[in-house]
C-alpha cells in the first residue's frame, strides 16, 4: 500500500513521544509519570473516567502548562524534533505547529465564522501583511495572501458544510456547529498534530457519525497526527488506531483498540462509569 | 445581610401565603442595616483624630454625622429590600429625587476643584454627597433594572433575540449614513453662517476629544484592554512638543511624528510589565500608571516647569506661515500670503481643519487596521485569549501594538492640544481625563467609530453649549452614563460588521431560519 511505502520513509522518531510525564497541582497529581508515542499519520486516542487527567495531559503538550517533570518531543517530517516542554506556549502554536480544541468549545464567539477561520492563520498572514506596515498600503502582495488564506478558509467550511453561515457571528451557530467549526479552525493552523478534548460532547448520533468521518479524512488526505480524548466509544473506536488509557493520572493500559476491548485494568476502571 | 439575598425573588412573582409579608421582610432588614450602620459609623466616622499644636494626637466626636448616617442610609436599604420584594417604584422615585438632590449638592463642591479652583463646599462635605448621591443612584438605578426585566420577562427569548438584532441593523443603518454626513457637515460648517469663531473654537475640543475617543477605542474597544490611565499618552504628547518647540525651536508639523513616536514608545514601555495582567487589573495599573505620569510632571520642576507647567509654545503655522499681525524680518504671514486682511479667527479656523483631518486619519486608520491580520488579533484576543495562545498568536506583541498605536494617536492629540494653547501643565492630564475619554468610549458603543463621534459631542459639545449650566456638568454626566447604560447597555450605537464578508449582504441567509 502508498501509506505503508510512506511510512517506511518517515523518520525513526514517533510523532509525539511523552516521556516519563508528571503533572502536579500542589498535593494533587493529575498526571502521574505518564510515557507513551503517538505515531505520524495514526489517530490516537486518550480515554479515562473523568478527571484521570487527560485535559492535563493536552494543556502540557499545548504549553498551557509546564509539566512537573517529563519531556515531550515532537517529530513532525520537515523539521528537526522539538522539546515542547520547553516552549513558551504561543510558540508551540506558532512553531511546532500543533493545534488544539478545548473541552469547552472557545471560538472568538463575537466574530463571524470566517474570521474565526483567518484569526487562525494570523502568522501567515502578518509575514504577508509585512508586520501591518505592507498590509496598511494595501499591496498587491498581501491581497494575494489573504486571498489564500479565506480560500484554505472556505475549504474547510465546505467540508465541515457551513459555508452558507460563513458571515454569521460564531455564537449564533448550534452547538454541534460550533464543534466542528473549532476543529475547522484548528485545521487553518496547518497543523502537524491536531488535539481534540472530547470533540463529540454533546453531538447527536447523525453528528458523531460525521465526526468520525472527518477525522478519518483529516487523517488520511492529509497525513498528520490526531490525539483525541472522547468518551463517546462509537468515535473512538470507530477511528482511534492506537488507545492510550489513563486513570488516575497514570497510564493503565496502550494498544489497539481490540487489545483495549478486552483489557482487565480497562474494564475495572470503567466498571461503573461508562458502557461500550 | 448575606443571609438576606437568600429571599431573592424575581419581581412580581407571587409570594407564598406562609412567606411572611413584604412589608416587615424589608422593616427587619431596615433595622438590621440601621444596627449594623451605627455600629460601623460609631468607630469609622464618629471618632476623628486631630493633632493638637503638631505634637499631640486626639479626637472629636462627630456623633451627628453618625446620626445622619443611620438615619439615611437604612432608607435605602427599605427602598431596595421593597423593590427585591417586586415593589420597585417608591425605590425608583425616591431613589432618583435623592440622586438629584445630593449629586446636585456634592457636585457644586467636586466637580468646582477641577474647573475653577474654588470650593463653595469644604471637601469632605462635598465627598458625603457624592458618596449619598451615589447610593441613591444605585437605589435608582437597580429599580428600573427590576421594572425592565419584569417587562422583558414577558418577551421570549427569540423576540429580545430578534430586538437585539434589529438594534444592531439599526444601528448600522444609521452608522452608515450618519458617518458620511457628519465628516461633510464638519467640513463645510466655518464657511456656513452658523460657524462663528465660538462655536468653531467649541468644536476644537470637541475633535480632539472625538480623536482621543478614537484613538482609545483601539485599545478598548478592539483589543478589549481597559486602560484607565490613557490620559499619560496625550501628557507624554504635549510635553514633547512642548520641550521640542521652547528647547530645540521646532515648529508643530516637526514634533508631531516625534511626539506620536514618543508617546508610542512610552506605550509599549508602560505596556510591557502591565499587559500580561487580565481585566480589571490591568485597569487598576493602568490607572497608576497615569497618576504616576502626572506626579512626575508635577515633581521633576527641572524639566517640565513644575505645576507651573511650561509656557510660551510655539503656536501652529500655516505650513511655516504664521498667523500674525505682523511677522519677523523676511517671514511671510498667513494672510500676507493670501492677501487677506488679518484676523484672529484665521488661526482657530486652521486650528479646527488640522484637528479635523488628524481625526480624521486616526479614524481611518483604525478601520483598516480593522481589517488586517493586526486588528483581527486585537479583536479575537478580546474575544478569547486563551484560545489566541492555542492559534499561535503572541498575545503580549498583539497588545503592546494597540497599546502603542492607541498612545500614538494620544500623541499627535497631545501636541496639537499643546500648541492650541501655548501651554501645558500637568492640571490638564488628571484622572478625570482619562474617565472621560473612556466614557466617551464605552458610551458611543465600544467600537463603532461614529458612536464614537456622537458621545463626544454629546459629553463635550453639549456642556460647552450650556456653559451657565456647568455646575450641573458632573451631574448631567453621570446621569447619562446611567441612563445609557440602562437602556443602551452596549453603547449608544453598537453593531459589529465583519471584516471581511463571503457573501453579499443582501444575499445573506437569515439567521433565525437557522438556528434552532
Ligand atoms: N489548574 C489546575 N489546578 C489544580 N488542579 C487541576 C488543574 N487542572 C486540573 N486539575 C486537576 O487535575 C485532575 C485531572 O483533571 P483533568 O485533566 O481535567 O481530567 P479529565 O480531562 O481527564 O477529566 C483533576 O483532579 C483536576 O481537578
Ligand atoms: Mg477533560
Amino acid at each position: 500500500m502508498n501509506a505503508a511505502l510512506q511510512q517506511m520513509t518517515e523518520p525513526a522518531m514517533p510523532l509525539l513521544t511523552v516521556e516519563h510525564l508528571t503533572m502536579r497541582f500542589g498535593g494533587l497529581v493529575a498526571i502521574d509519570d505518564a510515557s507513551f508515542v503517538a505515531q505520524h499519520r495514526e489517530i490516537t486516542g486518550v480515554i479515562g473516567p473523568n478527571g484521570a487527567g487527560k485535559t492535563t495531559l493536552f494543556n502540557c503538550i499545548t504549553g498551557f502548562y509546564k509539566p512537573t517533570v517529563g519531556r515531550l518531543t515532537l517529530a513532525a517530517a520537515d523539521r528537526p524534533p522539538m522539546l515542547l516542554e520547553q516552549m513558551e506556549g504561543f510558540k508551540i502554536g506558532q512553531q511546532a505547529s500543533v493545534a488544539r480544541t478545548f473541552q469547552n468549545v472557545r471560538l472568538f464567539t463575537g466574530m463571524s465564522v470566517l474570521e474565526n477561520l483567518m484569526v487562525a492563520q494570523h502568522n501567515k498572514l502578518m509575514r504577508a501583511s509585512g508586520y501591518t506596515f505592507l498590509g496598511l498600503l494595501g499591496l498587491p502582495s498581501f491581497n494575494r495572501a489573504e486571498r489564500v488564506a479565506r480560500d484554505l478558509a472556505v475549504h474547510w467550511l465546505d467540508r465541515i458544510g457551513l459555508t452558507h453561515l460563513a458571515d454569521e457571528p460564531a455564537g449564533s451557530l448550534p452547538y454541534g456547529d460550533q464543534r466542528r467549526l473549532e476543529i475547522a479552525r484548528a485545521m487553518c493552523t496547518e497543523p502537524v498534530l491536531l488535539c481534540l478534548d472530547e470533540p463529540a460532547a454533546g453531538l447527536n448520533p447523525r453528528e458523531s457519525a460525521e465526526l468520525n468521518t472527518l477525522l478519518r479524512s483529516i487523517r488520511d488526505e492529509l497525513g498528520i497526527g490526531i490525539l483525541l480524548i472522547e468518551h463517546d466509544m462509537s468515535v473512538v473506536m470507530g477511528t482511534c488506531d492506537h488507545i492510550v488509557v489513563l486513570d488516575y493520572g497514570r497510564k493503565i493500559a496502550d494498544g489497539s483498540p481490540s487489545e483495549i476491548r478486552s483489557d482487565p485494568a480497562v474494564i475495572r476502571a470503567y466498571l461503573g462509569e461508562e458502557e461500550e | 445581610m448575606a443571609d438576606t439575598t437568600m429571599e431573592k425573588r424575581l419581581p412580581g412573582e407571587a409570594v407564598a401565603s406562609k412567606a411572611p409579608s413584604p412589608l416587615l421582610v424589608a422593616v427587619k432588614e431596615t433595622i438590621f442595616t440601621a444596627v449594623l450602620v451605627f455600629l460601623l459609623g460609631v468607630l469609622m466616622v464618629g471618632f476623628q483624630t486631630q493633632a493638637i499644636q503638631g505634637q499631640y494626637l486626639s479626637f472629636v466626636t462627630r456623633f451627628d454625622d453618625v446620626l445622619w448616617a443611620v438615619a439615611i442610609v437604612p432608607i435605602g436599604r427599605f427602598l431596595l429590600a421593597l423593590d427585591r420584594q417586586g415593589q420597585s417604584w417608591p425605590a425608583l422615585i425616591v431613589g432618583g429625587l435623592a440622586f438629584l438632590y445630593f449629586f446636585g449638592a456634592g457636585s457644586t463642591g467636586v466637580m468646582e476643584l477641577d474647573v475653577y479652583k474654588t470650593l463653595p463646599l469644604p471637601f469632605e462635605e462635598a465627598m458625603v454627597n457624592v458618596i449619598f448621591g451615589l447610593g441613591a443612584l444605585l437605589v435608582f438605578g437597580t429599580a428600573i433594572k427590576s421594572l425592565r426585566t419584569a417587562g422583558q420577562g414577558r418577551r421570549t427569548l427569540p423576540a429580545r433575540e430578534a430586538a437585539e438584532a434589529r438594534r444592531a441593523n439599526f444601528a448600522r443603518r444609521l452608522s452608515v449614513v450618519l458617518g458620511p454626513v457628519l465628516v461633510a457637515a464638519a467640513v463645510v460648517l466655518p464657511w456656513t453662517p452658523w460657524g462663528d469663531r465660538q462655536l468653531v473654537d467649541s468644536l476644537v475640543l470637541v475633535l480632539t476629544y472625538v480623536m482621543l475617543g478614537w484613538g482609545l477605542n483601539i485599545v478598548v474597544g478592539l483589543a478589549g484592554l481597559l486602560d484607565l490611565g490613557y490620559v499619560a499618552f496625550y501628557a507624554v504628547g504635549a510635553y514633547t512638543y512642548a520641550k521640542l518647540s521652547t528647547e530645540l525651536g521646532l515648529t508643530f508639523w516637526e514634533s508631531l511624528p516625534i511626539a506620536g513616536i514618543f508617546s508610542a514608545a512610552f506605550g509599549v514601555a508602560l505596556g510591557f510589565p502591565v499587559l500580561r495582567l487580565r481585566g480589571d487589573y490591568l485597569a487598576i495599573v493602568t490607572l497608576g500608571f497615569g497618576e504616576m505620569i502626572r506626579i512626575v510632571l508635577i515633581n521633576w520642576q527641572a524639566f517640565t516647569g513644575g505645576p507651573n507647567g511650561i509656557g510660551s509654545i510655539g503656536k501652529i503655522t500655516f505650513f511655516g506661515f504664521p498667523f500674525e499681525r505682523k511677522a519677523a524680518e523676511g517671514v511671510t504671514t498667513f494672510h500676507e500670503l493670501f492677501g487677506l486682511q488679518f484676523s484672529g479667527s484665521h488661526r482657530v479656523y486652521f486650528l479646527y481643519y488640522v484637528i479635523l483631518v488628524l481625526a480624521l486619519i486616526t479614524n481611518f486608520a483604525t478601520i483598516r487596521l480593522r481589517k488586517l491580520p493586526i486588528g483581527r488579533a486585537w479583536e479575537a484576543l478580546r474575544e478569547d485569549e486563551t484560545a489566541c495562545r492555542a492559534l499561535g498568536i503572541n498575545p503580549t506583541n498583539t497588545k503592546l501594538t494597540a497599546f502603542a498605536i492607541g498612545a500614538m494617536f494620544a500623541g499627535f492629540a497631545g501636541s496639537f492640544f499643546a500648541t492650541r494653547q501655548g501651554f501645558v501643565s500637568p492640571e490638564s492630564f488628571t484622572f478625570i481625563e482619562s474617565a472621560v475619554i473612556l466614557s466617551i468610549v464605552v458610551l458611543g458603543g465600544m467600537g463603532s467609530q461614529v458612536g464614537v463621534a456622537l458621545a463626544a459631542i454629546l459629553l463635550i459639545g453639549l456642556p460647552e453649549a450650556l456653559r451657565e449650566l456647568a455646575l450641573y456638568r458632573m451631574l448631567a454626566f453621570g446621569a447619562s452614563m446611567v441612563l445609557i447604560m440602562l437602556w443602551r447597555p452596549k453603547g449608544l450605537l453598537s453593531y459589529r460588521e465583519p471584516t471581511i464578508l463571503l457573501h453579499a449582504r443582501n444575499k445573506k441567509p437569515m439567521v433565525s431560519g437557522t438556528v434552532k
